[in-house]
């Protein structure tokens, strides 16, 4: 294999269609780099994924040469730190960049994440309530594309290049397509969002984003299973 | 000022007892950096800067370095570690791999740690006992990191020793007021010594918060739990 040497041995520990997973896969196939991809069932975790993430036992996992590296957005900064001679570069140059760049993924982690988990798991008035902050936290997205020089003009939030909040953000695209069809709603307005709409078209299509985007209806299915083991009512103790 | 020059003008907006702030200031203090300390009364009357400076949170602390704004207590941290990347101390390791073991204890200490200290102090009944279960555990992981070494960050302070130590005194001020015992000296003699050194370290009086300041905030803030709520 090309740059095994290098690479040594790299095994990702994920749920197919899970967003998380899918940003590091993202970061992995636009460094281009070979990895063996163990999916795991969250019902029935393996030994592998409890030894190598004891603290929170949850995928995505990155084990390179038996060294396993957790959290997505952590990982995507260990690719791009291990693989840093390797193009593209994920992270800007500039230390005023890279903060705003881990400013806006962090907005997406501690924000944007948390409304999709409660529009997945809500019911009614709640699940609404969910959808208006959700919509609300993608404006503020769209207000940074408008207005930071950081992005403003540019193709991505990493400028010319895909880069660290477009992985943060693009990893969930397919996931918030899903979630609007199943809960009838539009999540990122074409109208009231252009210039957010126009990024989700332009990620999805990117060379080494679009090979590995999942089937829309493979994710639709999966928030439909995420939502029936949410919202059932507990079997009697 | 001595480096002004290469520092550039640094300030720093924030409430100074705050475990944020405080963060930040240790990273400051250990790199010798030359800032404006602004202290802002974010419960009243937020000032123009802060909102200005963070439009999207509007909250503290944020580092203004010659007028652009970092937001976020860590970022700041790894900003102030790059923006003065050949100033020693190192606040990151230099291995790829270290640094993502460092972010990750980071975030751990952010998304679980801090938040199950808070639950002790707000929490009541059997809630709290919850949360001072989960403190407790949290704490024996960091006890396990730590293992042989006399910082997270090795032999010096780095990016787990200021997220943790920022929040310290916090930890120390809610064990008495709610008459709990977090770092158990038996059952985490190495939490307890890094604690006792962390204090001591060069630089850290001067920024840490003064213990018995924090003690009143606290208790303020857990009397207004336990008392009932003036007329609705």
């Amino acid at each position: 294999m090309e740059g095994c040497a290098q690479e040594g041995q790299v095994k990702l520990l994920g749920v197919e269609y899970s967003p998380f997973l899918l940003r590091v896969r993202i970061a992995l196939s636009l460094k281009g780099i070979h990895y063996e991809f163990i999916e795991e069932d969250i019902q029935n975790k393996s030994e592998l994924l409890l030894q190598t993430n004891p603290v929170h036992k949850k995928i995505p996992v990155l084990i390179q040469n038996g060294k396993p590296v957790c959290e997505s957005m952590i990982i995507v900064q260990y690719i791009e730190e291990a693989w840093g001679n390797k193009a593209p570069n994920l992270m800007p140059k500039d230390p005023y960049d890279r903060a705003i760049a881990r400013f806006w993924a962090a907005f997406i982690d501690d924000k944007v994440v948390p409304c999709l988990r409660e529009v997945v798991t809500g019911q009614g008035e709640q699940q609404q309530k969910a959808v208006q902050e959700l919509v609300a936290n993608f404006l503020i997205l769209e207000e940074s594309v408008r207005t930071n020089p950081c992005f403003s003009g540019k193709l991505y939030f990493g400028g010319d290049e895909i880069g660290f909040v477009d992985i943060a953000l693009g990893g969930l695209s397919a996931f918030v397509k899903a979630l609007g069809k199943a809960t009838n709603s539009v999540l990122i307005d074409e109208e009231k969002m252009p210039l957010l709409s126009a990024w989700m078209d332009r990620f999805c299509e990117a060379d080494g984003v679009k090979e590995g985007m999942p089937d829309p209806a493979k994710v639709l299915e999966f928030i439909s299973a995420m939502r029936v083991k949410f919202t059932s009512p507990p079997t009697a103790k | 000022m001595e480096g002004c020059g290469e520092d550039g003008q640094v300030k720093l907006l924030g409430v100074a007892h705050s475990p944020f702030a405080v963060r930040v200031r240790i990273a400051l203090a250990l790199k010798g950096i030359h800032y404006e300390f602004i202290e802002e009364d974010i419960y009243n009357n937020k000032s123009e800067l802060l909102l200005q400076s963070n439009p999207v949170h509007k909250k503290v602390p944020v580092l203004i370095h010659n007028g652009k704004p970092i937001c976020e207590s860590m970022i700041i941290v790894q900003y102030i570690e790059e923006a003065w990347g050949s100033k020693a101390p190192f606040l990151m390791p230099k291995d790829p791999y270290d640094r993502a073991i460092a972010r990750f204890w980071a975030a751990f200490v952010d998304d679980k740690f801090t938040p199950s200290v808070w639950g002790v102090l707000m929490g009541e009944g059997e809630e709290q006992v919850k949360a001072v279960e989960e403190s407790v555990a949290n704490l024996l992981l960091l006890e396990e990191v730590l293992s042989g070494k006399a910082y997270f960050g090795g032999d010096e302070i780095g990016l787990v020793d200021i997220a943790l130590g920022g929040v310290l005194i916090g930890v120390q001020m809610i064990q008495k007021v709610t008459h709990t015992v977090l770092i158990d000296t038996q059952k985490m003699p190495l939490l307890s010594a890094w604690a006792h050194k962390f204090c001591k370290a060069n630089g850290m009086k001067e920024v840490l918060p003064d213990p018995a300041k924090l003690f009143e905030l606290l208790s303020e803030r857990r009397a207004k739990l336990t008392s009932p709520p003036a007329g609705n």
